[in-house]
Parts: C-alpha cells; structure tokens; sequence
C-alpha cells in the first residue's frame, strides 16, 4: 500500500514523466503531496496562511487535449448559481445545446407547483438562429420576456444567462432588461456570463455573485428583522441538502430568512441585507456575495460543514457561538439528541468501512468538506481535488487532510487514471464523466456532484443515507463477480 | 467563371469602380454576377436603379431562415443583364454583419446562383474587414483574383497594406492572389507615382488609375453608372479600360505587404511628407 509522503511523491514523479517538457512544466505545479508531521497536520495548527507547502497552481487555464474536467462561465452562473432560484425563469440565451444539455443536470430540489410557482425542472432558450446572430436578438428577447410574463404569471422574474454569441455580437442585454423590467413589472436581469469568459466555470460564480449584488440584494425589505436571522448562502440543495442544513439551524433556534441559491426566492434574497450572519457553505461559489454584504451592510459570515456527525458538531458550536447563550445551549442539546443516531449509523457501518481508502475530484467545496464525515466511518482520503478552485481553497484544504495525500489542481483524465491505478483507492468520489472509466477499473465509485440520484448528504438526515451509499458502493458483492479478461 | 473580389478602404469608391466597371464588361458581352456583401447593400444600385429592396439576410429574417427563401427573390438582373444580389445585414451597431455575409454566400452557392454560363462573379466587400465574416469571399472556391481600390492618400495605402495582409494568409490556404490595384484618383500629388510605387512594393501592378471626373457623382444621383449614363463621354471610356485590362490581366500574385515603416519611407520618397515639412520651415 502506497501511502507515505515519499511512495506519493514518486508515484506524482512517474505521472509526470510521460509528459513532454512544455506540458510537464505546466503541470507539475498542479501536484502536491501533504507533507507527513508539518505543523499544520496537528489540531489548531498554525494559520492556513503562515503554511508554506499549503500550495498548489490554480485558477488558470487548461492545457489543451488533456481532457479536463471543468465546465464554462455559463455553467457556473446558470448551472450553480441562478439555476436554482426557483420562482424565476432563467433563459438561456443563444443557441439552443448549452440550455439543452444543462436541463436538470444539478439535482437541485426545490418546492413550488413546476410550471407554476418552481420553474427548475423546466429549460427556458432563445433558441438563436442565424437570422438572430446577423440582426441581433434583442426583439426576439422582448418578445420572450412578454412571452414569459404571459405563460408563467406567477414567475417572480426573469434572469439572461448569456450563451458565448451573446458577447460576440455585442447584444445590449442590459438595455432589454431595463426596458422589460419597466414594462412587466418583474425583474429582468442580464447576465454577462458568456462561456469563453474565464478559465472555468469559476469566473461564472462570480459574474453571477456580482449580478446578484446589483439587481437583487437589498431591493427588499425584511418586516420583522429579529436578532437571529441568518442566511444559508452557497447550498444547492442538491437531493435536498439545504432543507436538512436548514432544519438543523432552525432546531437552533434561528431563522433562515433566505436560502442562496438552492430552493431559493426571489423575493426572499432580496432581504438577506437584513440578516445578522450569513453563513457559508460552499465558499468558492458564494464567498464574493459573503464578502459584499460585510462591506457593504456590515454582516459577517462564517463558513460551516455539515457533513458527517463530527463536522456537524463542530460548526453547531461555532455557529451557536456568534449568537447567546440559549443557542448555545440548543446546540448542547442538538448535539446530545442525534449523538445515539449518529453511533448507530457509526455502529453499523464503521466496522465496514473501516480503513479504506478514498480519492476524491470534485467542485466547489467537497473536495474538501466531505473529508471529516469519511473519517466518522474510519476511512481515509488519500487524494483529493478540484476542478476549479483558487489558492484560497487549497489553503482552507491541506489542513483537512494526512501526510501523504495526494492534492491535484484541474486533474487531467490521464494523470486521474494513473493515480488511481498506482493508489488502488477502495472508492473513487468524482463525477458522471469519470464514473465508468474508474467503474470498469474494478474501482468502486460514487458520483460526489450529485450524490449519484440519492442525497440529502448533509446533516443529520444526510448522513446515515451518505453511509449507507458508501457501503453500498464499496462493498457491493458485484466487485467479487469482476475478473480482468487477461 | 472569374470569380473577383473588390476590397478598399471604406468610402473610397469600391461600390462605384465595380459597377462601372461591370458595366464595361457586360458592355462587351460578358455575363457577370455582382454579390454586394455589404449590410449597407448599395453594390447593386447603378445596375438596378434602385436600392436592392430584397437582399438575403433581410428576406431571410422575414421568412424565419435561409432555407424559407428561392433564390429569384433575391437575384436581380440590371442594366445589360448584369445580375444583381445583395447579402444585407443589420444596421450599424447591432448583431454580426459578418456572419450575414458567411450565410448569404453559402445560401448563394447552395441554391446554385453560380450558373456555369457565367464569365465574371464579382463581391463587392465592405470596407473594414473587421472579422471573419468579411473574408469569406477569400477563402476556398470563392473569388481567386483580389483586387484593391485605393488613392493617394496615407489611411487608403495603409487600408490597401493590411488587406494585403489577409491576402497572404489565405493565398497560402486557399490560392488567392492579388490582381492589382485601382487608383480612384482624389487629386492628390504624385498620386500615379505613388500607387505605382506602393504597387511595385506590393509585388502587383497599378492596373488602372481612374482619374477624378464629376460626372461619376452626376450618374449617381441618376442611379446610373457612367456607361449607362454617358455612354461617349472620357471617363465611360477610363472605365472600360479598365474593364479589358481586368478582363486580360494575368498578372496574379502573392503580394508582399510592407512594415508601416516602410510605408511611410515611400510617403516621404514621395514628397508627401516633404511638402508638409517646407510649410512648416516656411
């Protein structure tokens, strides 16, 4: 079993060896191995920021042909941000295939009668044709939002998620969306999230963070503004997610006014403004709104896990601590009241799971997040990393894991295949695209983008289904039934 | 079948040199097809009489799409047989007029506008070739021959210089080569020396230099070219001139663009620039 710092750090030497100079130089920047006994391995090391090996490239743009993972600008303000807003119509606006092939592919629930009042399982384009891309489109926009304001009249508003044409041919976007606005009633508001924009997705998150702030945060405003209001910001709700997070706050005594992005208002985003902490689960998509609202309206924000029984515990009590005494002895009892369920799920399954081996590759903030609720079953990430995340997410990374684990930026396909090949992980966690490479392997796998159509993961209700998903993937007797043809 | 592409600086006189000199041809019995890729489409005025009132892309926009249009709405015949087709697009500042110009021109070959009995296809291209769209009449098995208007004055041999530029690149990729320029005289000094010396840098040849004459404006406002107009006065003559000089010309090459340096070396070899220095010194 290859597990010390040295055996990873060799086999990151092998990888890199089959590239070519050029290729090998850009990438290699990208690897990292956690050093074994370093400062920061130790329970309340020193600052993330003081940590000198707590470093890998990031952020910047994919070699060609090396099959990455990541997705565009679009996708990270339509997929991840706006997508799951559930009163709104988001519009895809260009040619029909980038609407097309993201329909539904985030598992983002949401409440509301679809068609009616939850329009997030449905694909709303402006399906450009040629006649489009030569004039223009801005008629066929108008025509669009009328259309929109007819059809679906409880839609609470309207958002433009630009498709690449949009910024090519210079479409005054927001000129239509003022004129609408004023014309319907509702809000229209223009994205510029058009997918060559950027070096990933990464830059969408932020466009629209940045859209959010100027024509949603602080148009509304909260009745009855009370000392515990708070905001989930940065949960999808991806197989119900944000409803078990929100369930655990609201047993804490707090008030979840909004809801960013996952089951998400309109109207109720509109007020977060007025809350007294927002909180923050995935950072790299949300942290720029998080950020605003501190300068702008003085809020502050903390950043919580809710996976597995030991990350929860720990955020309740560092959530309850920003609020009085009652909460903090709600999130006392919290913890007392779910600790016998929690052993139970731990009882069952530790003994089952206990020490095997996990690589993960994902977004935003799991790579790092479901860390602790593996080791509440005795397992251990060997590897881990994400598609497109920045420096600070490495930094809030490195401490979360052990000596030796192997860390990669925007893993291309081949340097993935080789490291599980020579890491032989007993689970795989990355997304539909890997999901039958490592399958085919002989490598069990779970999809971590969408909880492979299970879920919720986080919280209390969450974990016992995370656990059971786990085994259920790991030791499923069909591995027994696979033998290599040679 | 010829198929010729006229490019030049915006407003330099493109529109009115490629139907007066069509005219030259169709004059002598030759079956040309002007496509205007313009979203102004003002190529096909002279010949018409009138503004094309029915180009490609606005029909097409009309209809919902290309494959809603037959060709005979959009392919007109004017003076002497000349057939006439504009790819239209979208006013200033909205939409891709390039994209238009790709869309019309492959609607035009799919729908087989380039008839065999053909002896000349000429495009008439909007001044700045700002994006990809404006080159489409240089790439593959569109026009072969390029020919530039230009005059005596700096910002036209500058334009002539950077469309010589894209020559280059698509003469390596798709065979195109360079004809010539045509000097659309404005009066200015040395201008025949000038363009003659800027061609020779160039590696072509100043095929015709059109001297300035009011009547080319006075034929205009009759929607005329001179030909048609005035069919004995000097300048119809100019006209068809150039008209056999194109239609014999084999002088077709690679041209051989300058550094802006170089450029302004010929302006100073010129007088140009020496002229505005003694005014000064004065």
């Amino acid at each position: 079993m290859k597990s010390s710092v040295k055996d990873a750090r060799e086999i990151l030497d092998e990888i890199l060896k089959a590239y070519p100079d050029k290729t090998r130089k850009k990438r290699e920047g990208h690897l990292a191995v956690k050093d074994a006994d370093s400062p920061e391995d130790a329970e309340g090391g020193q600052p993330a920021s003081e940590c000198s090996t707590c470093a890998v490239k990031s952020n910047v743009k994919s070699v060609p042909g090396v099959m990455t993972a990541r997705g565009c600008a679009y996708a990270g303000s339509k997929g991840v941000v706006w997508g799951p807003v559930r009163d709104m119509v988001h519009l895809s606006h260009g040619p029909v295939g980038c609407g097309y092939y993201s329909w539904s592919t985030r598992r983002n629930l949401a409440q509301g009668k679809p068609g009616v009042n939850n329009f997030v399982p449905f694909q709303f384009t402006s399906d450009f044709q040629e006649k489009d891309i030569v004039y223009g489109g801005a008629q066929k926009l108008e025509d669009i939002c009328r259309e929109i304001r007819t059809l679906f009249p409880e839609a609470k508003g309207i958002s433009i998620q630009s498709e690449c044409p949009i910024g090519l041919i210079g479409d005054d976007i927001e000129a239509t969306s003022k004129k609408m606005k004023a014309e319907l009633g509702i809000d229209v508001v223009p994205v510029r999230c058009e997918g060559f924009r950027g070096v990933s997705q990464s830059l969408g998150h932020h466009i629209a963070n940045d859209s959010i702030r100027d024509h949603v945060l602080g148009k509304g405003k909260l009745p009855d503004p009370g000392p515990y209001d708070v905001a989930i910001i940065g949960d999808y709700n991806i197989g119900g997610d944000a409803w078990a997070s929100r369930k655990i706050l609201e047993e804490l005594g707090l008030r979840v006014v909004a809801m960013w992005s996952g089951d998400g208002q309109l109207e109720t985003m509109k007020l977060t403004h007025a809350v007294k902490l927002n909180l923050i689960h995935c950072y790299r998509s949300m942290n720029y709104i998080a950020r605003h609202m501190e300068e702008e309206y003085s809020i502050p924000w903390l950043e919580y896990n809710f996976f597995g029984p030991t990350k929860i515990e720990a955020s309740l009590r560092s959530i309850a601590s920003r609020f009085d005494g009652r909460i903090q002895e709600n999130a006392e009892k919290i913890i007392e009241k779910y600790r016998p369920s929690m052993d139970a799920v731990l009882n069952k399954y530790r003994p089952r799971l206990e020490g095997r081996r996990v690589m993960l590759y994902v977004g935003g903030l799991r790579p790092r997040h479901v860390i602790g609720a593996y080791e509440d079953l005795g397992m251990k990430v060997v590897g881990t990393g994400y598609e497109f995340a920045h420096a600070d997410d490495y930094k809030r990374t490195f401490p979360q894991v052990g000596g030796g684990t192997v860390i990669y930026d925007d893993v291309t396909q081949f340097e993935m295949d080789e490291l599980v090949k020579r890491i032989r992980p007993d689970l795989v966690g990355s997304g539909i695209k890997e999901k039958y490479v490592f399958q085919k392997m002989g490598v069990p796998f779970r999809q971590m983008h969408s909880w492979d159509y299970s879920g919720p993961y986080h919280g209390y209700d969450g974990f016992p289904i995370f656990a059971r998903d786990m085994d259920m993937a790991i030791n499923s007797p069909t591995w027994n039934l696979v033998k290599a043809p040679f | 079948m010829r198929q010729i592409a006229i490019y030049g600086k915006g407003g330099i006189g493109k529109s009115t040199t490629t139907q007066n000199l069509v005219a030259g041809l169709a004059e002598a019995g030759k079956k040309v097809l002007i496509v205007g890729c313009d979203p102004k489409a003002d190529s096909t005025r002279l010949m018409l009489h009138a503004k094309a009132q029915t180009t490609v892309m606005d029909l097409a926009r009309d209809r919902g799409g290309v494959e809603e249009l037959e060709l005979g709405e959009v392919l007109m015949t004017g003076f002497k047989g000349v057939r006439c087709t504009e790819s239209g697009g979208p006013e200033p500042g909205v939409g891709c007029a390039g994209r238009g110009v790709i869309t019309a021109i492959n609607f035009l070959e799919e729908n087989g506008a380039y008839t065999p009995d053909l002896d000349f296809v000429f495009y008439d291209v909007l001044g700045d070739v700002v994006c990809g769209g404006f080159a489409m009449p240089m790439r593959e098995k569109k026009a072969q021959e390029i020919y530039i208007v230009t005059s005596g004055e700096m910002m036209a041999m500058y334009a002539a210089n950077n469309i010589c530029k894209g020559i280059v690149k698509y003469a390596v990729s798709g065979g195109i080569r360079l004809g010539g320029l045509i000097c659309n005289s404005r009066k200015v000094d040395k201008e025949y020396e000038l363009i003659a010396a800027l061609a020779a840098k160039l590696g072509t040849q100043l095929i015709h230099f059109v001297p300035r004459d009011n009547i080319v404006q006075r034929a205009e406002l009759k929607r005329m070219t001179v030909i048609e107009h005035e069919p004995q006065c000097a300048q119809a003559d100019e006209y068809r001139t150039l008209a056999r000089k194109i239609s014999e010309n084999k002088n077709l090459v690679i041209p051989t663009p300058m550094t802006m340096d170089e450029l302004e070396e010929l302006l100073i070899t010129y007088g140009f620039m020496d002229a505005e220095t003694e005014t000064a010194n004065a």
